[in-house]
C-alpha cells in the first residue's frame, strides 16, 4: 500500500496538495502526518510526503513527528514541504526564497527527468547535508539519499510522469529512467 | 477561517466556492468586470449578473472595473482584494482555478503580497469528475457563450447533465476539446446550486454571435 501524508494544516488545502497526488497514485491510504501510526509506516510500500500552500510552514514546528525517516528503509518522496521536512530530520538548513510559477529547471536525468518546466510554489527551501546527492545546480530542486527521494517542485503539475515512475516501479532509483 | 470568492458566477468559481463553504466562513464575492472579452484572467460573459447571483448567496459583491489589459488588470485584482480584506477582513481567497498556471501564479503573487492564504479546491482536478461532482451537488448550470470548433450555438443555454457530459467526452476525443472548458472552449453561468437560498430563473434570453444575452428574476 501506498501512504500519502498530508502535511496541510486547512483541511481545505488537502484538495489542492494532496487530491492531486492521489488522483495519480490511484491506489493509497491517505493520513494526516499528525495521525500518522506505526502501523501506517509498516504496511507501506512507498510514503508520499505532500506539499502544502505558500503561507502555511506549520509543520515545521512538529519536525519531531517525522523521525522515523532516519531509520525508514522503504521508498519515500517528498514534494515541496515533504523535500523540506526530509533535509530538515536529516539536519539540514532551512533557507528563504519564494518562487512561484513555471521555471525551467536542468534535473540531470532525475526519474528520468533533464531540461524541463516544473511549477514551483514556495517560500523556503533547505540546504542539504552531504549525505544527498542533488541532481541541479543552484538550490536544490531534486535531492536523493538512498531509498529517500525529495523534490521542491510541484510534479502534479506538469510532470505527473516522475510521481508514476516513483510508484509502478518495485525498486525506484533516480537515476535508472536514463535521460 | 474568512474567505473571499474570487467569483466570476460560472461552474468553477461557484463550485470551489460550495467546496470552501464546507469548512470555512464565506464573507464576499469578488468580480472584476473586464471590458476585454478575450481577458488572460477574467471570464466575461454574464458577469453582470453576478450581482443576481450574490444576492440568492446573501453575500456582499465587490465589483472593479477593468479594462482587461494583460498584466495591468492585476492591478484592478489587487485592488479589488486589497477592499475584501478591509471592508471584510478576509483571511484568504478562494479560486475556481483548475490548469491555469498563469492564473494561479498571478493570484498567488498578490496574495502574498496581501499576507493572504489562497485556496485553489479544484487544482488539477479531472475534467470529467469535475462536471460529475456538479451534478452530484445538484448544480444546475447553463453554458451562456461558445467558442470553439465542435460546438455551435444550438448549446447556448443548454443545461449541464448527463447526456452533455457524455457529448463533451466525445467532443474530447475527437478534437482535444478541454470538457470542463478550461481553454475557454466555452463560458457557464449557475442558475442554482447548493449555496443559494433560491433558484435563478432565466425569464428572457437573446443569441448575440457566439453568446446567451439572459435576463434572470
Amino acid at each position: 500500500m501506498i501512504i500519502v501524508i498530508s502535511v496541510c494544516k486547512e483541511k481545505l488545502h488537502e484538495l489542492e496538495f494532496v487530491k492531486p497526488i492521489i488522483d495519480i497514485v490511484k491506489s493509497c491510504k491517505v493520513v494526516h502526518y499528525s495521525k500518522l501510526k506505526n502501523k501506517d509506516l509498516f504496511d507501506a510500500e512507498k510514503v508520499i510526503i505532500c506539499g502544502t500552500s505558500l503561507k502555511d510552514n506549520e509543520f515545521l514546528k512538529y519536525l519531531d513527528k517525522f523521525s522515523w525517516l532516519k531509520i525508514f528503509d522503504k521508498p519515500v518522496l517528498g514534494i515541496c514541504a515533504g523535500m523540506q521536512i526530509i533535509g530538515l530530520v536529516f539536519g539540514g538548513k532551512l533557507k528563504q526564497k519564494k518562487e512561484i510559477g513555471y521555471f525551467k529547471e536542468n534535473l540531470n536525468g532525475f526519474f528520468g527527468l533533464n531540461e524541463v518546466e516544473v511549477y514551483h510554489l514556495h517560500g523556503n527551501y533547505v540546504e542539504f547535508t552531504k549525505e544527498f546527492r542533488v541532481y541541479n545546480k543552484g538550490i536544490p530542486q531534486a535531492v536523493s539519499y538512498g531509498n529517500i527521494y525529495g523534490v521542491l517542485f510541484h510534479p502534479e503539475v506538469r510532470q505527473k510522469k516522475l510521481i508514476k515512475r516513483f510508484i509502478y516501479h518495485k525498486y525506484p532509483t533516480a537515476l535508472r529512467w536514463g535521460s | 477561517m474568512k474567505l473571499g470568492v474570487l467569483f466570476s458566477g460560472g461552474k468553477d468559481s461557484t463550485y470551489a466556492a460550495y467546496l470552501a463553504s464546507q469548512n470555512n466562513e464565506l464573507v464576499c464575492l469578488i468580480t472584476l468586470h473586464s471590458k476585454n472579452l478575450y481577458s488572460y484572467m477574467f471570464h466575461t460573459p454574464s458577469i453582470s449578473k453576478t450581482k443576481l447571483q450574490a444576492e440568492v448567496m446573501n453575500l456582499p459583491l465587490i465589483e472593479v472595473n477593468t479594462k482587461g489589459e494583460k498584466e495591468k488588470e492585476l492591478d484592478d485584482l489587487k485592488r479589488a482584494i486589497i477592499e475584501a480584506k478591509n471592508k471584510y477582513k478576509i483571511e484568504g481567497i478562494v479560486t475556481g482555478a483548475v490548469e491555469s498556471v498563469y492564473q494561479a501564479t498571478r493570484i498567488q503573487n498578490i496574495c502574498d503580497e496581501l499576507d493572504l492564504e489562497v485556496f485553489n479546491p479544484l487544482w488539477q482536478k479531472d475534467q470529467i469528475e469535475l462536471l460529475n461532482d456538479l451534478i452530484k451537488h445538484k448544480f444546475e448550470v447553463i453554458i451562456v457563450a461558445v467558442a470553439a470548433e465542435g460546438f455551435d450555438t444550438s448549446w447556448l443555454g443548454r443545461k449541464i447533465d448527463v447526456n452533455m457530459i457524455e457529448e463533451l467526452f466525445k467532443l474530447n476525443k475527437k478534437y482535444g476539446i478541454n470538457p470542463a472548458f478550461e481553454g475557454g472552449e466555452a463560458e457557464s453561468f449557475v442558475l442554482n446550486c447548493p449555496l443559494f437560498k433560491k433558484r435563478l430563473k432565466v425569464v428572457n434570453k437573446r443569441i448575440i454571435d457566439d453568446r446567451i444575452e439572459v435576463e434572470l428574476e
